[in-house]
């Protein structure tokens, strides 16, 4: 064949390739594998928003950006659509969604969320006793949040240009506590933490859109992380950096924190805390629940010394009961999660390609 | 999970592979090809490979329905959803094939009304929700999902759809693995046989196997430890110099099939002369066409389809990979110009195909058996 490349020199190369720091946008039209949270919604994210948009402020690309100071305290800011279908799920609704989404994206920074303002985009025939419940269950979720919802607009696009009832949500919080937090702070020997379940959220929806005859008690997490993770960072001095595992699941949040901190993380397959009903709604549709959205789940790196003081800490609180440490970081090989399975063997589990699932947050 | 964990005990696994290698001979390599893409997912996604000791190497074979359909097909299959008025309905690994141009996702950006479905039955629904609509099921698989797409055509007929039809691209596994033991490139021990097709065609199609190449073949099921007590039963045979076919996965494959099955499958559909497979090029007699009497349902009947052959990529190696010659990572392109992201290939598509599996789940595997020190 005159190829005299080894196996090694081929995954060296492809390790290569995965880190270049900007991905191509080479597709002409936006597909749905463009907002699946994998690598297509990076390359849109890097080589075309931020490429158009990019300032300081918003190229470390958290879950939320820090402002500079206009008093005493950093303020952190975010972003988030809702765009799930249906609107109406078991466990929650697009409304109670989209503000929890805003409010996490704060208090994954360890932000303490204060407003929102929020657009709806509404399409023309939606009932508006629809949008009452909407609205209500967002009030709802503000007040269990502690968040003012300060500001607003709203717009009617006709039917058929929309599907019944869009909703963003921008949040503003600040940071007090004066500690880095984020993957530069990640240091080999590390534990990962995981506050709950996965899966739980993106099942649920999947279900509840119907079609697949398949029937589940399941419900969504979307739940508002800003105890826990004031909790958690009470308990340890030494969190390194915390993350709500939304769309792409666990598996795309560690594979981008595992790239960004130059790390390798190492999954335990046994202790990743996951529903049967959802290991089982997952076997049946081919899906792992590793790469399944979470809506009321964090996702927190702490130093090995303070392990136990963040596990008891996060289950000490009702959202946190069945928290677990799932895996470690080591520093080889970089950039990439790896899961030892319960069989004994060990695999990748690398972001995501494509798009696994419908609509979902 | 109940009738989950099981199969996937660790422990248990520890323990078969102790007897695995209790039984490899020193010096002596073993090939042992699973057929079936299920189990090369399986393979891989449990880490089967770090069980075996070195002697044993597992090849990976064709029988992944979407990898081996030529891209001639799929560009047949966006002509057909790319029509006015056509609902085209498909599995979802289809979606992301590549075409030559663009994949079915890619028609679906363009405006085309490309649905995912789990089964060609909700495609019947779809019909029936959308009568005005042309609604088309891509059929693809081998004899596992050729029932289904069977009883959905029987279902249609007896219930007078008249908006659906069925493109179909079923293939059968036979035919392929004599095309592969017809392979000069390729020494095989055993074969791993197809758990789930051979629930519909049963065991008695591959004692040739057993009989003219005296090559051990055990029905396997897709839990971890099936794969690996499945190995274990062709050294077995190896080592006591047998070659017979056996069912490791006789919870569910009966020795005679599902007669019901295949009764559906043959009122339904018969023979095509010739069948091009992505990779291995024509093969006699290796896929389904729909019967004279399903022509209403027969989308090739309906639609004119351009039904052009269209050359694989020159760079594209998936048909050695199919047939096991090479390695994925011994593609020239794999890993580079294909990935899972942007497929060349359709071994790069499919969670099935050997190149997605090793790609997504095995990049680790032999380097951590190299370098036992990392990870």
């Amino acid at each position: 064949m005159g190829d005299t490349r080894t196996e090694d020199d081929v995954l060296a190369a492809i390790e290569r390739r995965r880190r270049r720091p900007h991905f191509k946008l080479m597709d002409e039209h936006i597909t749905l594998s463009h907002g699946a949270g994998g690598k297509a919604s990076r390359a849109l994210l890097e080589a075309l928003i931020v490429r158009e948009l990019g300032n300081p402020v918003l190229a470390p690309l958290g879950d939320h950006a820090q402002l500079p100071p206009a008093g005493d305290l950093p303020l952190a800011l975010t972003t988030d659509a809702s765009v799930v279908a249906p609107i109406f799920f078991p466990g929650g609704d697009i409304g109670e969604l989209a503000v929890n989404g805003a409010v996490n994206d704060l208090a994954m920074g360890g932000a303490r969320p204060l407003y929102l303002s929020t657009s709806l985009i509404l399409e023309e025939g939606l009932a508006v006793a629809d949008l009452r419940r909407v609205v209500q269950s967002m009030a709802a979720a503000a007040r269990a949040a502690g968040v003012v919802i300060a500001a607003g607009d709203t717009k009617v696009v006709e039917r058929g240009k929309a599907d019944g009832l869009y909703i963003t949500t921008t949040g503003v919080g600040v940071i007090e506590h004066g500690r880095r937090l984020g993957p530069a702070q990640i240091r080999p020997g590390d534990r990962v933490l995981l506050s709950g379940t996965v899966g739980d959220h993106g099942m649920a929806i999947m279900l509840a859109r119907g079609g697949l005859e398949l029937e589940a008690a399941l419900e969504s997490d979307t739940a508002p992380l800003h105890e826990l993770a004031q909790l958690l960072l009470t308990a340890s001095e030494h969190v390194r950096c915390m993350r709500d595992p939304t769309r792409g699941g666990v598996a795309t949040v560690l594979n981008e924190l595992a790239l960004a901190a130059e790390v390798a993380i190492v999954l335990d397959e046994l202790s990743v805390p996951v529903r049967p009903e959802v290991t089982g709604a997952c076997e049946l549709l081919g899906i792992d629940p590793l790469y399944v959205a979470n809506e009321g789940k964090l996702i927190a790196i702490v130093a090995p010394e303070d392990e136990q003081a963040a596990l008891a800490a996060l289950q000490s609180h009702p959202l946190g009961t069945s928290a677990a440490v799932v895996g470690e970081v080591r520093a080889e090989p970089p950039g990439m999660v790896v899961l030892e399975t319960a069989f004994g063997g060990t695999r990748v589990v690398d972001m995501l390609a494509g798009d696994p699932l419908p609509r979902i947050c | 999970m109940k009738f989950v964990d099981e199969y996937r005990s660790g422990d248990v696994a520890a323990h078969v592979a102790e007897q695995i290698a209790a039984l490899v001979e020193p010096r002596r390599r073993y090939k042992i090809m699973e057929v079936c893409g299920g189990h090369t997912h399986t393979i891989y996604k449990h880490g089967i490979e770090d069980l075996l000791p070195p002697e044993v190497e597992l090849v990976h074979g064709p029988g992944c329905p979407v990898c081996v359909i030529p891209m001639g097909r799929q560009d047949d299959a966006i002509a057909i959803a790319e029509r006015p008025g056509v609902i085209f309905t498909t599995f979802g690994d289809m979606l992301r094939v590549p075409a030559s141009s663009g994949s079915l996702l890619d028609a679906k950006a363009r405006g085309a009304d490309v649905r995912m479905v789990y089964s060609p039955l909700d495609a019947l629904r779809v019909a029936r929700e959308n009568p005005d609509r042309e609604v088309v099921f891509f059929a693809i698989g081998f004899e596992t999902t050729a029932p289904s797409t069977a009883v959905t055509l029987l279902r249609a007929r007896e219930d007078r759809v008249r908006n659906f039809s069925v493109f179909a691209n079923h293939v059968t596994i036979i035919p392929a693995i004599r095309a592969i033991l017809g392979s000069p490139d390729l020494r095989l021990d055993g074969f791993i046989g197809p758990g789930h097709v051979s629930t519909v065609i049963g065991l008695k199609p591959y004692r040739w196997i057993a009989r003219d190449h005296r090559k051990p073949v055990v029905v396997s099921g897709f839990e971890p430890l099936d794969i690996l007590q499945s190995v274990y039963m062709i050294l077995q045979q190896l080592a006591a110099g047998r070659s017979e076919v056996d069912n490791q996965y006789t919870r569910v494959v009966r020795p005679d099939g599902n007669p019901r099955a295949l009764r559906a499958i043959a009122e339904t559909m018969e023979l095509r002369t010739t069948f091009e497979w992505r990779g291995l090029g024509f093969i006699a007699q290796s896929a389904l066409k729909l019967r004279a009497e399903f022509a209403d349902w027969d989308a090739e009947v309906r639609f004119d389809v351009p039904g052009i052959r269209v050359a694989d990529p020159k760079a594209c190696q998936c048909g050695e990979v199919l047939k096991g010659v090479i390695k994925p990572w011994e593609c020239k392109v794999f890993g580079t110009a294909c990935t899972p992201d942007r497929p060349i290939g359709t071994c790069m598509v499919s969670s099935e195909g050997a190149c997605a599996a090793y790609y997504n789940f095995g990049r680790l595997t032999r380097r951590r058996n190299r370098e036992p020190a990392s990870v």
